[in-house]
């Protein structure tokens, strides 16, 4: 009903993709306020480092390759191939959650290497940077689970591309966004 | 079908279908009381909820400071009535200290966050932003109410908040820590902290999901015709505020994430070389900064302070020029001044900050942009000037409002120029010289704005007018006691008498100033009486107020006023009108005004 609504306004970009880059603005900024923090604290005295575990650049692929996928389901769901779209996207979405577990395996081996909680120093900014963006993947994992049952539901066809589009993009912007911390923590360790 | 037609052949069947029934628009679905007054998707039913919701908001915040009046009033009686009413917070008719801490504490955030964002950017923005530009509704009606239920939310916590045992947060409403990070160093640091944390995260998601839809809206959905340059300015001003809430609460909130975790699980971010009178223990947190705390919150704080004040200015430039019969003056230079102030808010929040430690090199730099901004605000000040100056000024209440905003903003504005010199805020900083000064230039002058937007949007809220004589007593008394509280304060502040204390009978050099605090008590009372008066006021003309008989009873350019009198969704019955001009084309060619659907003739005078 109100889709009626907003549809038939004029519109040169799509409103909702938009909104998308309005709101990835809105995440940077988030993730800037949290880094520049990172960087205060660092050059006070105390501060305390870590030990980068290897499974982040195993994650680090995993995520690239997801960014890969999601961008030839978007591909086929152009050209209308509609089993090679399913298939695409239920390997992102696979991809994503290989990702959160990896992260979390990393977690685990940075606590037990005796940097938990307590303190300020790389490590805490660490759990929590990077658990946030952990937050922002399975949020996206959410999104192509919908999107998953939707592309197998029967009974609703949909050849509107903007939803796919937007999720590719929002796809590759949490890809972008751990490439740089990724990079941040390797400079500013 | 061409291939195009064929992949895209959703969207475009959607279009069809909706051409078809555009008679219909206003009321083509079935509405229930559900989806039409609780989870409506219409822009202006949202609106109207942030309005009440706000509404509520400002009684209950306008009341913590009545009774913390009371007690800076007369320090020295007793009010048994206030012990009935609130247990052991006044035990002995007595507002407690603790509770004191909480009644200013409460009143800061409920004010600036609940009224003064959610009520005023919320309402206005929802209100005005597709009814302005031409559009059927916003970018995401369904983001749209989900704003308004995470601030709905966000209110019923903070509403909570005030019933636990050891009551609401109660660190000022900056919450610094380590106070706000240690349940034990005060009753207010522990449940009410949490609820206080929780409350504004859902208060950021929900301004960040309308900031995302302002911003959407008017950038892509204005009807045919409406180039940027013919937006009223609004719109232009709703723009901005939505820009500064999507780029600074996002800080906002990765600054409560470290404090979170610093209250729960045990990190230092904020903490460091502690030891605590309460428990008398010292505590093992080490290598933290509270500073850094401070540069997150006022990294937000300070574009907060403008995210508050910029609708104001920009409806009080609308009722100005459609009151005074005469264009806006210096619309561009209205537009670039928004757009300097919004692009300084993010560079000044350290002069927050100068008294902190912070390198008094650096804290000169934060000396020359601040001080910058009184340029932009001088050239607003100026147009406004301007656009009154000759004209055929109707005294609208709308209008009365608008000019009390100037003369507000003015009046505080002046004394920000003291308070931006790092040199001068060592002897004013945390004195009550802070307080006027935030108080008239951000708090009084955006209510007023606000009050300018609803008596003058009201008769398109609600189909009636507000009572104008009930809207009389409300300005002129609001004007003048504003004034009496705030004015007297300058000069308790100059004297050094610092913001935050219960009492001050007891202190020889501020004692003097008692018959001062009662005289400024009893202002703040009758003051929020003529409030009340005002809410009286908007719930009785709802109802019975006089009717609206003509769509423009204003007669004013912009294009709500083209909708029916009571607008259903969608707003527009049939096509949405086409815009040929900017807004402000009044007493033009010796026209009294000229609606921006009206195409330009060939004989017209260029403006």
């Amino acid at each position: 009903m109100s889709r009626d609504i907003v549809m038939d306004q004029r519109k040169r970009i799509h409103p909702t993709k938009f909104t998308l880059w309005v709101a990835i603005g809105s995440i940077i900024m988030m993730f800037a306020g949290l880094t520049s923090a990172y960087i205060v604290k660092r050059s006070q005295p105390n501060w305390s480092t870590f030990e980068m575990p290897v499974i982040f650049w195993y994650s680090t692929g995993v995520i690239l390759s997801s960014s890969l996928t999601i961008q030839m389901s978007l591909r086929a769901f152009k050209q209308r191939e509609r089993v090679k779209y399913r298939t695409f996207i239920t390997v992102t979405a696979l991809l994503g959650m290989a990702f959160v577990i990896m992260q979390w395996i990393g977690f685990s081996q940075i606590w037990q290497s005796g940097v938990t909680f307590a303190g300020a120093g790389g490590g805490q900014f660490l759990y929590i940077i990077a658990g946030l963006h952990a937050f922002h993947v399975i949020g996206g994992i959410i999104a192509l689970i919908i999107m998953f049952f939707n592309a197998f539901s029967t009974r609703f066809r949909n050849y509107n591309a903007v939803p796919v589009e937007v999720m590719s993009t929002y796809w590759h912007f949490v890809d972008a966004l751990w490439i740089y911390l990724l990079v941040f923590f390797m400079l500013l360790q | 079908m061409s291939n195009e037609a064929t992949l895209y052949g959703h969207s475009e069947v959607v279009t069809t279908h909706d051409v078809h029934h555009d008679e219909h628009h206003g009321h083509h679905h079935k509405e229930t009381f559900i989806t039409k007054y609780v989870f409506s998707q219409d822009h202006k039913m949202i609106a109207k909820q942030f309005l009440l919701t706000g509404i509520i908001w400002a009684i209950i915040g306008g009341l913590f400071s009545v009774l913390f009046r009371l007690q800076l009033g007369y320090p020295d009686q007793t009010f048994p009535i206030l012990e009935e009413l609130l247990g052991k917070w006044a035990a002995g008719g007595k507002i407690q200290p603790e509770f004191y801490y909480a009644l200013v504490t409460m009143h800061g955030t409920v004010l600036v966050f609940f009224v003064l964002t959610a009520g005023l950017s919320g309402t206005f923005a929802n209100f005005l932003i597709p009814l302005q530009i031409g559009a059927r509704d916003m970018a995401s009606p369904f983001m749209n109410m989900l704003s308004y239920w995470f601030f709905f939310l966000a209110s019923i916590i903070m509403v909570s908040s005030l019933f636990v045992q050891t009551g609401p947060a109660s660190g000022g409403w900056t919450s610094y820590p380590p106070l706000s990070a240690l349940g034990d160093a005060s009753e207010g640091s522990k449940a009410g902290m949490d609820l206080w944390l929780v409350a504004m995260a859902m208060f950021v998601v929900s301004t960040l999901l309308g900031g995302l839809n302002y911003v959407s809206t008017i950038l892509n959905m204005r009807t045919k015709g409406m180039s940027m340059t013919r937006l009223p300015l609004t719109i232009w001003a709703l723009f901005f505020t939505a820009v500064l809430g999507i780029l600074s609460f996002p800080v906002l909130f990765s600054g409560f994430i470290l404090l979170l975790f610093d209250r729960h699980a045990g990190t230092s971010f904020y903490l460091s070389d502690i030891f605590l009178a309460s428990t008398q223990k010292a505590l093992p947190n080490e290598g933290g900064s509270a500073i850094l705390y401070q540069h997150l919150f006022w990294f937000l704080g300070h574009p907060e302070v403008y995210i508050i004040l910029l609708p104001a200015m920009g409806m009080a430039s609308e009722i100005l020029s459609t009151n005074s019969r005469k264009p806006i003056f210096g619309y561009m230079a209205m537009i670039a001044s928004l757009f300097a102030i919004t692009v300084l808010a993010f560079l000044v929040w350290a002069h927050h900050m100068f008294v902190t430690g912070l390198n008094p090199f650096l804290g000169s730099f934060f000396v020359l942009l601040t001080l910058l901004i009184a340029v932009p605000s001088a050239i607003k000040v100026f147009n406004w000037l301007t656009t009154i100056w000759r004209g055929n000024l109707r005294f609208t209440p709308g209008m009365l409002f608008a000019l009390g905003f100037v003369s507000l903003f003015i009046s505080g504005g002046l004394t920000g120029i003291f308070l931006g010199n790092s040199t001068l805020d060592i002897h004013l900083h945390d004195t009550y010289f802070v307080v006027a000064h935030f108080h008239i230039v951000m708090g009084v002058a955006s209510f007023f704005g606000m009050f300018a937007g609803i008596y003058h949007w009201f008769p398109k809220m609600y189909g009636r007018y507000l009572n104008n004589t009930l809207a009389f007593i409300h300005f002129w008394i609001t004007l003048v006691g504003a004034y009496l509280i705030f004015w007297p304060m300058h000069y308790e502040g100059l004297a050094g008498m610092p913001r935050r204390y219960l009492d001050f009978s007891g202190w020889a050099s501020f004692n003097q100033f008692g018959g001062l605090n009662r005289f400024i008590s009893i202002v703040t009372m009758i003051v929020f009486a003529v409030q009340l008066l005002f809410v009286f006021n908007f719930f009785y003309s709802m109802f019975k107020g006089r009717r609206v008989t003509s769509q423009n009873p204003w007669g004013s350019n912009t294009l709500e006023w083209t909708t029916q009198i009571n607008p259903g969704h969608g707003n527009w019955e049939g096509e949405i009108p086409e815009v040929h001009r900017w807004a402000y084309d009044y007493g033009k060619d010796g026209r009294d005004f000229i609606s921006q659907t009206e195409p330009v003739g060939a004989d017209e005078s260029k403006h």
